[in-house]
């Protein structure tokens, strides 16, 4: 078992440690804290195979997340009040059921990533960056004014979404939830980069023309791998949105995006488990600066700014002491 | 809708897209000659802005507070520079992301606890309050008129800088080759400190003169940051002149759709849909003209290559 492999299997069961403790510890609060680590781990995850994997830096991630968002919030604001969705040409029903909330985020998500992708990765480097930021920023604008789903004031979700046999709003009942989807998500990630299409992904962020020289076009490879990425990270929303019970345009701001980025740098680019050290050192800085002083973003840009100069393998990689993959 | 109304709303376009250029010239100075992404642009617009206000209220004087307003977002810009964005020129696009969104947050969250979070007003000065008489019986605010003109005043010295001046022969050779130019005895750090300072001042007079017509917050530069993007995007990147038109176009195509698609709508549905259709397409129809531009000019209407 290597290093980092060691550090991998660290960092979940000590996720997963400190939830079970805090639980029996009486303190839902920090289990809370906890679910919100697996979350932001997951929407990085998402993220980390269209930037780790493929080369691919999106800073329009937030328009996945916040997708998500609204897919659980739009379908339990139908399901209480009764109103379908859509009743031609086929009746959609809203729903709580998580079962069916995650499909329909998934796919909401895929298929935004696939209209978004399929025009930006006409383009590369900086204009991709800017491409896929303002696209987020076109859904935001378009979350704020669209007043049927709340607008600006964001849309409440009265009761959280439902699981077959489990208490969705006993706090550990969610985090487990939460942690399972993190996990699958990561074994997924795992096999995918070691895969024929991840050896791919990777050949088009390393040397695009001796992709094409095996005769791979590189554009269809990137457009799954953002697609995918897109689809897991608005998983992440729709349990982001149902952790809150709240979803709202700030999901969707370019804040989010660049919080996501900030998990998968802070702990490793294209690390496995990268974006579990960055959400979780994020969530503890931000607990704990938090509770220093109210304007805990600036020593927090400081670190961040630190770490970007100082050390760019992430916490993983001084960690680690590996190479940066690729 | 009457000829006079639209003519005011071409004008309003006309005055966003101005302060646009402002802000996007400065970008795509800094990313055509020293290869640099920076989210942190929308800062030294906020800097600007706030400088200008403080000193104004201090003084009483709008005109010190220009002044204060250049002098800080240029300070701010050097001194961020020197300490950091010097040491990115070298690095990938993602780290120069990175990098420069922690300087947004250490710039919010110190301008927040500088000046708290309530937004600071800032009024027009006397000498350009009142409206003036267009041609043609328009009544216009004079001190968006007075915007408009300054802007286009600085974009002329910008162009001739750029074209016509021993600093601008600098700053386009750095762009084409900065192994040349450092060979040929031009203090290379020293040029981009000035090109990094001369973008920042740039944004903080868009954000001083922008001042006093909005209201003056915390993070208030980054709509403004995303809307610069989307201009140098439709201009094409390092391009000075396609980011005048670019910005002419974004700002005159965001103000008349907002004031022209409800209206639209209304002509075929109720008029609270129509508003709400009307208001939400218009918030992305800047986007949409991106997304066409791109589909058929993948590096902007005037970019050489990405």
């Amino acid at each position: 078992m290597s290093r980092e492999t060691a550090l991998n299997a660290a960092l979940l069961l000590g996720l997963l440690g400190v939830a079970l403790v805090a639980m029996a510890a009486a303190e839902p609060f920090i289990v809370t804290l906890a679910t919100k680590v697996a979350i932001l781990a997951l929407a990085g995850v998402g993220l980390n195979i269209a930037l780790g994997l493929g080369g691919m830096v999106s800073f329009g991630h937030a328009a996945f997340f916040g997708l998500g968002g609204y897919a659980t919030g739009v379908l339990a604001s139908h399901a209480l009040n009764y109103e379908p969705l859509m009743e031609t040409p086929i009746l959609i029903e809203g729903t709580t059921q998580m079962l069916v909330i995650w499909p329909v985020a998934m796919a909401l998500s895929g298929v935004a990533a696939l209209a978004i992708g399929a025009l930006s990765l006409r383009t590369s480097g900086i204009f991709f960056i800017m491409i896929t930021l303002a696209f987020a920023q076109m859904i935001y604008y378009f979350a704020i004014s669209w007043p049927a789903y709340g607008g600006e004031d964001g849309l409440s979700i009265y009761v959280r979404s439902e699981f077959p046999g489990l208490d969705t709003l006993d706090p550990i009942q969610f985090f487990a939830i939460c942690f399972a989807l993190l996990c699958l998500a990561l074994l997924f990630s795992a096999m995918l980069a070691r895969s024929r299409f991840g050896l791919a992904l990777s050949g088009a962020r390393q040397n695009e023309a001796r992709l094409r020289a095996v005769g791979i076009g590189p554009y269809g490879v990137r457009l799954i791998a953002f697609v995918i990425s897109g689809m897991i990270t608005g998983l992440a929303g729709a349990l982001f949105a149902d952790l809150n019970r709240f979803v709202s345009p700030s999901m969707l701001d370019w804040h989010t995006s660049g919080q996501i980025i900030v998990f998968v740098i802070l702990g490793g680019v294209g690390r496995l488990c990268g974006p579990v050290a960055g959400a979780g050192l994020y969530i503890l800085l931000e607990h704990n600066l938090g509770g220093l002083t109210e304007f805990w973003q600036a020593p927090f840009g400081l670190l961040l700014l630190l770490v970007v100069l100082f050390a760019p393998g992430g916490i993983i990689g001084l960690l680690a002491r590996g190479r940066r993959h690729g | 809708m009457s000829l006079i109304l639209l003519i005011e709303q071409v004008l309003n376009g006309l005055q966003l897209g101005v302060m646009l250029f402002l802000m996007a010239a400065g970008l795509t100075l800094v990313f055509g000659v020293m290869g640099l992404i920076n989210l942190a642009h929308g800062s030294l617009y906020m800097v600007g802005a706030f400088a200008c206000a403080a000193v104004a209220a201090a003084t009483g004087s709008f005109w010190l507070g220009l002044a204060a307003s250049l002098a800080a977002a240029a300070g701010a810009g050097a001194l961020v520079e020197i300490t950091v964005i010097r040491r990115l020129y070298r690095r990938d696009h993602l780290d120069q992301v990175l990098a420069t969104f922690a300087l947004i947050l250490i710039f919010s969250e110190s301008v927040r606890w500088l000046f708290g979070s309530f937004p600071l007003y800032l009024d027009t000065p006397p000498l350009l309050a009142g409206a003036v008489t267009l041609p043609g019986g328009i009544e216009y605010p004079l001190y968006r008129l007075a915007i408009i003109v300054a802007g286009l005043v600085v974009a002329t010295g910008l162009f001739l800088l750029i074209g016509r001046t021993r600093l601008g022969v600098r700053i386009r050779a750095g762009e084409s080759d900065r192994e040349m130019i450092a060979a040929l005895g031009v203090d290379i750090d020293r040029l981009y400190t000035a090109v990094f300072a001369l973008g920042a001042a740039l944004a903080g007079f868009a954000g001083a003169m922008v001042g006093a017509i909005q209201s003056v917050q915390v993070g208030m530069g980054e709509p403004v940051l995303i809307l610069a993007f989307v201009v140098i995007v439709i201009g094409g990147v390092g391009s000075i002149k396609g980011a005048l038109i670019g910005a002419i176009l974004v700002g005159v195509t965001d103000t008349l759709g907002r004031f022209l698609l409800p209206i639209a709508f209304g002509a075929v549905m109720e008029p609270s849909a129509a508003t709400a259709i009307g208001a939400s397409l218009a918030s992305m129809l800047i986007y949409i003209l991106m997304a066409l531009v791109l589909v058929f000019r993948p590096t902007g209407l005037f970019g050489a290559g990405a």
